[in-house]
């Protein structure tokens, strides 16, 4: 059986890891390839890093950054951020990224899944999705949660999963930051709406919050950021917590 | 020296970054001098199989690398270099492989796949289940097999993405196998080679461990 994964992310700002709260008030956290070579070694099962700046004049430094962590951290790492053609999934690929994930330029352009799965394969396909409590659903947004776009996160993630994504990174807007757990019921909704592994994110605060998504929200990997930045918890706290409420992990 | 074979196919940095990391000279190479004077090789590689085969043929380098094999040389396959070591593969029609381990590299089936709740690729972490003792392995290969091995214990978990899995027709050759839907064969070894169908490179600490247990054999 394959084991729960849990995934730091670290959000890169020219260079630089930044964690912001509710997508604002950026704290500066250090050098990515540094933590993520630390994290690595506490025992985390992927990297994320999600470029944050992700403009064009900002793509070299990306793309340094991930070639620099790509030698020296042993596990598998997502890159996101920014990314808008098929030309741009195959830069961070040869820079020594192992996935991509595709937020915005996947909603207004839907191909691009498919044809980075065909191109890639599907394995390294993550489609994100930012969403926020609509009423009784949820709602996706772009351009890194300001802009709202009428579409409905669950239906979206189906049809990603029809177009070719390997994954989904589902990030709620509303719990993002807060520290006060991941949304678990939109969690379940699309993991039992996708055939494909659901990586949550936004508002872990503590270890239980990473138990409650797996076992209720049925995720396949949490995503967290500043539990683990800020030194609250360690990656093999946080794994051998979740091995010792039955959750299968690589410890 | 350990010669990464390149054949245009997959993630070589990565496969010689890792071997660097626990201190081995890399060369990523597709020169048959080059082949012919490393004391070790590996075959890494993402992507079809058919891709794979004609690549290694247009570069002409199979010659090189048969003649690495049968001088003992230790050699090793990682994913797709583990599969293109088997006679033939399912991916995208019949295709022949290297034939140097006898047998086929088969397609999950969906009823397979769905026992376990997954899908294809098969992707993200699992464990390695070694033969138990009581079932004899090859004498030759053993020692092989339990040198790249040393200081990993059963049920390890490594790092895996893959659609394909190896069906060895010597049951001799395998090492170890694991569950997605049903047990297949993650580590076969024949002699001086050995194939894994995880990641080492993407392994973490006991990929790692993998990889240097494989520069110490060569060495």
């Amino acid at each position: 059986m394959r084991a729960k994964r849990v995934i730091p992310c670290l959000d890169v700002k020219d260079g630089r890891v930044v964690k912001g709260v509710r997508f604002l008030n950026l704290r500066d956290a250090g050098d990515p390839v540094e933590i993520g070579s630390r994290y690595s070694k506490e025992g985390a099962d992927e990297l994320a890093f999600l470029d944050i700046t992700a403009t064009i004049e900002n793509r070299p430094t990306m793309l340094e950054v991930v070639r620099k962590t790509s030698e020296q951290v042993f596990v598998p790492l997502t890159v996101g951020g920014g990314i808008r053609t098929v030309e741009d999934v195959g830069q961070l690929l040869r820079a020594g990224a192992d996935k991509v994930s595709i937020n915005t330029a996947a909603v207004l352009n839907p191909d691009i899944i498919n044809q980075v799965a065909r191109r890639f394969g599907t394995q390294c396909t993550i489609v994100a999705i930012d969403a926020k409590r609509k009423g009784s659903n949820w709602e996706v947004y772009t351009d890194s949660g300001t802009t709202p776009t009428g579409v409905d996160a669950i239906e979206w993630a189906k049809k990603a999963e029809k177009l070719g994504a390997g994954e989904i990174l589902l990030t709620s807007m509303d719990c993002d930051g807060t520290k006060n757990g991941y949304d678990v019921e939109l969690t379940r909704r699309v993991s039992e709406a996708v055939n494909i592994p659901v990586i949550a994110s936004g508002g872990a605060g503590n270890l239980q919050h990473l138990y409650d998504v797996i076992s209720e929200g049925k995720a396949d990997a949490v995503l967290a950021a500043s539990i683990f930045h800020y030194g609250e918890y360690t990656i093999s706290e946080a794994k051998i917590y979740l091995k010792g409420r039955g959750i299968p992990v690589r410890l | 020296m350990i010669a990464v074979i390149d054949y245009d196919l997959g993630n070589l940095r990565s496969v010689s970054k890792a071997l660097e990391s626990v201190g081995a000279e890399v060369e990523i190479t597709n020169n048959r001098r080059k082949i012919a004077q490393a004391r070790g090789l590996v075959l890494p590689g993402v992507g079809a199989f058919h891709r794979g085969m004609e690549n290694l043929e247009r570069l002409d380098i199979l010659p090189s690398i048969f003649k690495a094999i049968k001088e003992g040389k230790p050699f090793l396959g990682i994913c797709l270099g583990l599969q293109l070591l088997f006679s033939e593969s399912e991916e995208h029609g019949l295709h022949h492989g290297l034939d140097i381990v006898k047998g086929r590299v088969k397609r999950f089936t969906t009823t397979d796949i769905h026992k376990c709740g997954g899908k294809v690729p098969h992707m993200g972490w699992n464990k390695i289940k070694f033969k138990t003792e009581n079932e004899t392995l090859p004498a030759g290969s053993q020692e092989l097999s339990m040198k790249i091995f040393d200081g990993i214990p059963d049920e390890s978990y490594f790092y895996f993405v893959h659609t394909y899995y190896v069906e060895p027709e010597d049951k001799e050759t395998i090492v170890a196998t694991t569950e997605y839907g049903k047990d297949f064969v993650s580590v076969v070894n024949k002699d001086n080679v050995i194939g894994v169908q995880f990641h080492p490179e993407k392994s973490a600490k006991l990929g790692l461990k993998f990889l240097e247990n494989f520069c110490r054999y060569v060495s």
